[in-house]
């Protein structure tokens, strides 16, 4: 066993040697969606990105491809010095609580995961919050009373995004059908455009006309069936109202890309335990730019601003489903 | 579950069923000449990279469609040389396409487009629009206020890519070829026994070679078919098991054309329920979508096991031909 292990260890190492010889910079490990999901890892890389062209450092990343790869892949950055280790991606938070002991100079930051321990600083987002907003601006644009949801792989944090959704558009027409689907129950579904597309096709049949997808790569399929079929779409995570301007109504901003950077700036020293980045941190939002101007109406924008102004008050509670696993809005 | 419920899981299950079909497809022309060919998700991973960077490069879809074929061809070829020419064991050489193919597509991509081993998003004139027959309606809005031929019409018959039509058609085409002409006869007979046909004074090396390029056209186009008109772009491992799942059909079809057919139906109708049905609820109990999930699967395991009796592959196959001496 302890051979086969160092055997496993050394050929990991093997494999990142690729990685470059760089100490005691800041490095990213970026989930399965891959770097350029149009999406969450993107809004990460493009964190880091930001910190590198105002500094002029350079940082380590490293691109996973297979579960088994996460914990190597973390202690390879904290070995050669690497420090702070920002992850994203609620799967590294079990791999990371093994890890961090082991080395207790080192800072992690994991997004969208907690892990306990006195070297960790964990950034949570109050996806639920933004997702209200995104959820009330649906079912005003909704002509047909249902709206939908696709969500990628089936988890807890997934469902606080349905759950968010479903209360905003039920905040506006207590009437309203919320269809919800998620894409799988293995990593893949974060990385599925075609399953992603069918089961959007499958809602727009059960009435839908606007569709949230929260799926990671997936979501670029439900984004293009949804302009084929010509009803809205709302991204998530980065904005992306540009990828199918007049479709995509608006995007759930979650500022990953703000978590990385003040990490990194920060740098070692950044504080750790747990951080909620919700509405009054600007780190969730809805995205309004050129693209879905003529989409959002003054009117909407109001409503929902009013309701933005009433939850960061505390007048507006937005139920979290991870609180409790259940969710006070039936979702179909 | 209403009329227009049903139609909209039949035609999810034909846009499902395509590719099945055609990888199906090459399946029983490389198989009935005798060479096993596993590599045919492989092929199509390939092609479907070429497909969506060709298209995207050159702006026309047909280009990439063309050049995902050429790119099928060259390893079917590579088959062919293996395991015709050089006698090689068939199937390590498609397990061995199948790997050269999921990391070549990857990297290539990585190459060209450095976005992570996918390519860009590919606008419209890149991609197979659905072809609207006259007086189909379009949106699913508009078809739910037609009565049930026009919504047969407009939902199940009108509205899919060409490539899905085209694969429907290459199923009477393989079977009058193999069944009403002389290469096919030659063909099977090449699947059954190859020394009859030395004997006769035919080309055993030739028609198997022609087998294994045809099986490389179709996986081409059903790799075009999946990142050029199911979804816009390639993206790592977008086939996802579809070769195999395809061999399976074959052995169920018992390696003719039209039971083909309808085991490719079969299974993409098995997905096409998974994707609709993820939440029934019967009475208090909820069946969990990991259940619906797996179910084509399952059914999958249960055809094979216990529906498909008794399959005969063609004599010859998976062994190389040698000439007596």
């Amino acid at each position: 066993m302890t051979m086969k292990t160092t055997l496993m260890g050394a050929a990991a190492a093997l494999a990142m040697t690729a990685t470059g010889a760089l100490a005691d910079g800041p490095a990213i490990i970026f989930d399965l969606g891959g770097k350029f999901d149009r999406s969450f890892n993107e809004a990460a890389f493009n964190g880091a990105e930001l910190w590198a062209s105002e500094t002029g450092g350079t940082y380590r990343e490293i691109e996973l491809t297979s579960d088994a790869q996460r914990e190597q892949a973390m202690r390879r950055l904290a070995e050669a010095g690497a420090n702070p280790i920002v992850m994203a991606g609620f799967s590294q938070a079990t791999p990371l609580s093994v890890v961090a002991p082991d080395y207790p100079d080192t800072t992690f930051v994991i997004i969208d995961g907690v892990v306990d321990a006195p070297n960790v600083r964990s950034v949570i987002f109050s996806e639920h919050e933004g997702s209200y907003l995104v959820g009330m601006l649906a079912a005003m644009a909704s002509e047909t009373g249902t709206v939908s949801f696709v969500g990628g792989m089936d988890i807890p944090l997934i469902s606080r995004f349905a759950c968010g959704y479903a209360q905003g558009a039920a905040a506006v027409n207590g009437d309203i059908k919320v269809i919800a689907n998620m894409t799988g129950t293995t990593p893949s579904a974060w990385n599925d455009p075609v399953r992603g597309g069918e089961l959007t096709r499958g809602q727009i049949a059960q009435g839908s006309d606007v569709v949230f997808a929260a799926a990671g790569g997936t979501g670029l399929g439900v984004l293009q069936v949804a302009t084929d079929e010509g009803i809205f779409s709302i991204g998530v995570d980065s904005n992306q109202n540009y990828l199918h301007p007049g479709s995509v109504l608006t995007s759930m901003l979650k500022r990953v890309d703000v978590a990385v950077h003040d990490a990194f700036t920060t740098g070692a020293e950044v504080a750790t335990g747990i951080h909620v980045f919700g509405l009054a941190e600007e780190g969730v939002g809805y995205a309004l730019d050129e693209n879905n101007a003529e989409l959002i109406t003054a009117e909407m924008q109001a409503a929902v601003d009013t309701a933005r102004a009433a939850i960061i008050a505390g007048e507006i509670k937005v139920h979290n489903f991870t609180d409790d696993g259940t969710c006070p809005v039936q979702m179909q | 579950m209403d009329f227009l419920t049903i139609l909209q899981i039949l035609d999810s299950t034909v846009r499902l069923a395509t590719p099945l079909l055609l990888a199906c497809l090459a399946g029983l022309w490389s198989e009935r000449a005798g060479i096993f060919d596993i590599g045919l998700e492989g092929k199509m991973l390939v092609a479907a990279f070429f497909a969506a960077a060709i298209a995207y490069t050159s702006g026309s879809v047909w280009v990439g469609l063309l050049a995902g074929i050429a790119a099928s061809m060259v390893l079917a070829l590579l088959h062919g040389l293996a395991s015709i020419t050089f006698r090689g064991n068939q199937l390590i050489s498609g397990v061995a396409i199948n790997f050269l193919a999921a990391g070549l597509a990857v990297v290539i991509a990585q190459t060209w487009f450095a976005q992570g081993g996918r390519t860009p998003q590919l606008s419209s004139d890149a991609r197979f629009a659905n072809i609207e027959l006259p007086g189909a309606a379009t949106r699913i809005r508009d078809i739910a206020q037609q009565g049930p031929l026009g919504q047969t019409y407009s939902e199940l018959i009108s509205g899919h890519s060409i490539l899905v039509y085209l694969a429907l058609a290459c199923v009477p085409l393989t079977w009058w070829v193999l069944y009403r002409t002389r290469f096919g006869l030659r063909l099977r007979a090449v699947g059954e026994n190859p020394a009859a046909v030395d004997t006769a004074g035919v080309s055993v090396v030739g028609l198997r070679f022609a087998a294994v390029l045809i099986a490389g056209v179709l996986c081409g186009i059903a790799g075009a078919y999946l990142s050029t008109a199911l979804s816009s772009g390639f993206v790592k491992d977008m086939s996802a098991g579809r070769g195999f799942i395809a061999l399976a059909a074959l052995i169920f079809a018992k390696w003719r054309p039209w039971y083909a057919l309808s085991a490719c139906l079969l299974f993409g109708f098995f997905d096409a329920v998974g994707n609709r049905y993820q939440n029934i609820q019967l009475g208090e109990f909820i069946v969990p979508v990991q259940f619906m999930q797996a179910l084509p699967y399952i059914l999958v395991v249960i055809v094979l096991a216990g529906l498909v009796g008794k399959a005969i592959p063609p004599r010859a196959g998976g062994e190389p031909y040698v000439k007596e001496r």
